[in-house]
């Protein structure tokens, strides 16, 4: 029986999105040409390719379904395809703490040898060699546990943005062409909205909203609706907020562009036609804000993804049983503490947040240069 | 006088480009006597500011950069200083004055201070005694009041005062060379001509040497002593000012002069060049121009002719004026000769009026005060009375601001009036001004419109194909796709476009074949009247010619009046049957071309005549190549 969750549901129009422009590419003389230009860019290809890595395991770790129940129903758990692919790593627990590549726990115990002596020493791993990069205080794998902060750091970063740019975009576009009283509402709301610590809405929304539903882990039946969709899932909420929290900067460039386009003259030639508000809008005004949108997905993406582990780390968050960088940076906060140091699961997570934000940074910058005529090498 | 105090000698400037190296200025030698003026005229793209910026050494590397040739001020070479020293140089030695006079004083400080700190960077003076110059400068370009005019800061300042600041900023230093790139295009017509008068008093003063830059050929015709024409990064023909007008000896030079619209050509067609300037990665090996040559010889391809002097003091790189090679059997011509100006049919004498607009005013609220209270109004246009009649064409001149494109806008309705009555079809649609959108639905494709900038007037998303189609589709919505279709191809044959550049989009054309599109654009809905809003002003002249023979060409074809909004008056002169002179938002003087610039009756007129340069047609070449 599958299971889709809320922020499921995000990564699915993400994927179906990447396809979409994929396709147009071959169509639109613009967007081709600047793919034929980052095709040109050997840093941003190889920044493509790791997103896209990123991208497939966050789309593996959403499709999930659950077991069929010894005695009827279904298991509580449900499994996404990256825990069935990576059940070794999954299932493979040791009892505590192991450093990366090494044979033996990290804390001396009462080892019986084959002899019959008891003495204290570091006792051999369960599975030597399988932990790469460790294990945390229970014995779970750490490669595991950053690939399950795949999914939960894309879903914000992509999640939160693509949650938010219909509003942006219609607000921004709205405000700039039609002028007026409806620009000073919406320039009145975000600028409201702009003024509140960001930090307190968040704080507040979660407490209200996070609280219920589904936190992450097992499935408990009173989440579902229609045997398989999970519409209250603490991580959407999460998207929402941090959605409404960083739309209007976007909102605010839209307008702005909005303002410019709608005096010139090929607007104007729209208009001697007599051609509508929304045909306008729709085609002259919004293609050419794209790069504009494209440009800030990417940069937000970029903050977002290290605002989750901001969010997790001061408890606020997704939930603790949700695999996330934030969770585990802010276990390593105890264990950076402790003598000897465990320094891998910060290590983990520190270097899986650098794979994607440093390239989705590359690849923006790329971009932006691609979609500038000027900087493109005709 | 007779000896150059500024030489250029075999100037090389190529950029490193994606397409290969482009050789944008390719060895260029000239030199510019003390005291006068050297014109550098050409086309866009031909390497004119890529010489100014070469020669006062601000090529932006590392893309750019100066592939040999050396530049003389007062005997000593300037090529290879350190850069130090060219600091040094710039603005005492060379100094520059540039297009825009919005952009090039820094907001921030009071343009007394701007003055003032080159004079004390280069010439070692005191705060007091800078300053003291700086006031002395002042006075020299005419600015108003030295003293008060010291503190302000540059926004206060109106376009023209600016670019007399400039002016002041430049010489200050008492620079051997002035380059002025474009120093008047950015303004009106009756500043441009003080701000040239005033280079020319300058240059007779100071004894420097002035490097003008300019498109604009009826400026050299009345402003230099000497004239290099250039094209595609080569001087191909240098002399005296007069020399260039009265026998040019370039076929390049010929036609460019035989592009320029002017009253002596009134029913003509105007002079084109075919094809375009080539790209500067990948010139022809030969001569240059061929290929677009109307004389082009069988060797011109294959060899390229040495900058020569085949007349007195008349430089000219063209086989045709070399002796050797006219002897040679490389002379014969490659293609007939197409010359002479074509006549077109005279205008249709149908002077049944098609449009009338009568106390049209157009005012901006000006709202002051949290509740936005209308305080008082800008009246853009304020009462004004136009007659246009069938087949023909209404001039509206007049200066930037003046209030002629908010009155082009307003009659076409993509702006409310305030006031005032439009009429359409002799009478028979009376309330155009008082309709709304919906009212206003079905004269739209009677009414239709051509702008100024073939860049920003099409949509860079869409193709030409739904670039052209826009109009059918929003005004004929019940038109099938293929009957749509063979409209749209009509419509861009009719411009002189093929159906291959239906699915392709505007970046992939020059700006005359934008032009075009916009054209097409307009007449894909059979409309009765065109207004043209400085549908010409931002062409290169022969581009330009082949819009205006367009245009010419479709009015005689169908019979519509345009409304042809523009400052340049010899476009006025070559191609409108009447004209009207706006001035501060009211029409001062309205009548036949003729007339209004035979006899013109308005104090203002006169002196709007009087400012625009313009070359004397009877000094333009014959119909026949020398």
């Amino acid at each position: 029986m599958p299971v889709i969750l809320a922020t499921d549901l995000i990564v699915y129009a993400l994927a179906l999105s990447a396809a979409w422009f994929a396709v147009k590419t071959r169509r639109d003389g613009n967007v081709r040409a600047a793919w034929l230009e980052l095709r040109r860019r050997r840093l941003a290809m190889i920044s493509l390719a790791l997103i896209a890595l990123y991208a497939a395991v966050a789309l593996a770790d959403s499709i999930r379904y659950r077991d069929a129940a010894q005695g009827g129903g279904y298991s509580a758990e449900a499994l996404s395809l990256l825990d069935r692919a990576a059940s070794g790593l999954r299932t493979r627990a040791e009892k505590t703490y192991s450093a990366p590549f090494s044979g033996r726990l990290f804390s001396k115990e009462s080892v019986e040898l084959p002899d019959g002596r008891v003495v204290r020493d570091y006792p051999a791993l369960k599975y030597p060699g399988a932990h790469w990069l460790g294990t945390d205080k229970v014995g779970g794998d750490i490669l595991f546990a950053s690939l399950k902060g795949v999914r939960t750091g894309i879903v914000i970063g992509a999640g939160a943005t693509i949650v938010v740019i219909p509003f942006a975009i219609f607000f921004g576009v709205v405000a700039g062409y039609f002028g007026g009283v409806i620009d000073d509402v919406v320039q009145y709301v975000y600028t409201t909205l702009a003024s509140i610590p960001g930090v307190l809405l968040i704080v507040a929304f979660m407490l209200l909203f996070g609280g219920r539903g589904y936190q992450g882990g097992l499935i408990s039946e009173k989440d579902v609706a229609l045997a398989f969709f999970v519409p209250n899932d603490r991580l959407f909420w999460l998207c929402v907020i941090l959605g409404i929290t960083s739309w209007t900067d976007l909102c605010r460039l839209i307008r702005a562009e909005t303002l410019k386009l709608r005096e010139l003259e090929y607007v104007q030639s729209a208009r001697t036609f007599g051609a509508g508000g929304l045909r306008i809008i729709y085609r002259h005004i919004v293609p050419n804000l794209m790069h504009l949108v494209l440009i800030t997905f990417v940069i937000q993406f970029s903050g977002l993804v290290l605002a989750e582990s901001v969010l997790s780390y001061i408890g606020i968050g997704v939930g603790p049983e949700m695999g996330s960088w934030g969770n585990m940076i802010n276990t390593a906060r105890l264990e950076l503490s402790r003598e000897p140091v465990v320094w891998w699961n910060l290590l983990a997570a520190f270097i899986f947040m650098f794979g994607l934000v440093l390239p989705a940074n590359i690849f923006g910058d790329a971009v932006r240069d691609a979609l500038d005529p000027r900087l493109r090498g005709r | 006088m007779s000896t150059p105090i500024v030489e250029i000698r075999d100037l090389k400037t190529y950029f490193r480009t994606p397409g290969g190296v482009a050789k944008a200025v390719d060895g260029v030698s000239f030199g510019i006597d003390a005291g006068s003026t050297f014109a550098l005229v050409g086309e866009s793209g031909c390497g004119k500011s890529v010489t100014a910026l070469s020669i006062i050494q601000l090529i932006q590397g590392p893309a750019g950069y100066a592939a040999g040739g050396e530049v003389f001020v007062n005997g000593r070479g300037i090529m290879r200083l350190t850069e130090r020293e060219k600091r040094e140089m710039r603005g005492a030695v060379i100094s520059m004055i540039f297009q825009e006079p919005m952009t090039s004083l820094n907001p921030v400080f009071t343009v007394g201070e701007q003055v003032a700190e080159g004079i004390r960077l280069h010439q070692k003076k005191t705060a007091v005694e800078a300053r003291a110059i700086a006031m002395e400068m002042f006075g020299r370009v005419r600015l108003p009041d030295p003293a008060s005019l010291y503190g302000e800061y540059p926004h206060r300042l109106s376009g023209g005062m600016r670019q007399r600041v400039m002016i002041a900023m430049a010489l200050a230093c008492k620079p051997g060379l002035l380059i002025a790139d474009e120093p008047t295009t950015a303004l009106d017509v009756t500043i441009q001509d003080e701000i040239i008068r005033l280079l020319n008093e300058l240059k007779a003063s100071t004894g420097a040497a002035i490097l003008l830059i300019t498109h604009n050929m009826a400026l050299v015709y009345r402003n230099a002593e000497r004239v290099g024409v250039m094209y595609a990064g080569k001087i191909v023909e240098t002399a005296r000012a007069g020399a260039v007008f009265s026998q040019p000896m370039h076929p390049y030079t010929v036609k460019l002069l035989r592009s320029i619209p002017g009253p002596e050509k009134r029913g003509l067609m105007l002079d084109t060049i075919a094809g375009s300037v080539p790209p500067a990665t990948d010139y022809p090996a030969g001569c240059r121009f061929s290929g677009r040559c109307p004389r082009e010889m069988e060797g011109c391809a294959s060899m390229e002719p040495p900058l020569a002097e085949r007349g007195t003091d008349h430089l000219v790189a063209c086989h045709l004026h070399d002796p050797a090679f006219m002897a040679s059997d490389r002379s014969g011509p490659l293609r007939p000769e197409t010359d002479g100006l074509a006549p077109i049919q005279a205008a249709r004498t149908e002077r049944r009026t098609l449009l009338e607009v009568k106390g049209l005013k157009t005012w901006y609220p000006i709202r002051k005060g949290i509740f936005r209270r209308t305080a008082g109004h800008i009246k853009a246009v304020d009462g004004i009375d136009l007659t246009i009649k069938k087949g023909a064409t209404l001039a509206l001149v007049g200066e930037s601001g003046c209030g002629k494109t908010t009155a082009g806008k307003t009659i076409i309705r993509l702006l409310r009036p305030t006031a005032g009555e439009i009429l359409f079809d002799g009478g028979g649609v009376r309330d155009i001004a008082a309709m709304n959108e919906a009212g206003l639905r079905p004269l739209r494709s009677r009414m239709q419109m051509i702008f100024q900038d073939p860049y920003s007037s099409l949509n860079p998303r869409l193709t030409i194909r739904e670039t052209v189609e826009e109009g059918l589709a929003v005004l004929r919505p019940g038109m099938g796709a293929a009957e749509r279709l063979r409209k749209v191809t009509d419509t861009l044959e009719r411009v002189g476009l093929g159906v291959e550049t239906l699915s392709r989009y505007p970046h992939e054309f020059s700006g005359g074949q934008r032009q075009r599109i916009g054209i097409a654009r307009a007449l894909a809905v059979d409309p009765e009247f065109i207004v043209c809003d400085e549908a010409v002003s931002a062409l290169d002249v022969s581009v330009q010619a082949q819009i205006l023979n367009l245009l010419k060409a479709i009015q005689q074809e169908t019979g519509i009046a345009y409304l042809f909004i523009t400052h340049d008056l010899g476009v006025v002169e070559y191609i409108a049957d009447d004209v009207a002179v706006m001035h501060g938002g009211r029409i001062v003087e309205a009548g036949t071309c003729e007339a209004i610039f035979s006899n013109p009756k308005d104090e203002y007129t006169r002196r709007l005549l009087a400012a625009v340069p313009r070359i004397d047609g009877r000094r333009l070449p014959a119909r026949r190549l020398p």
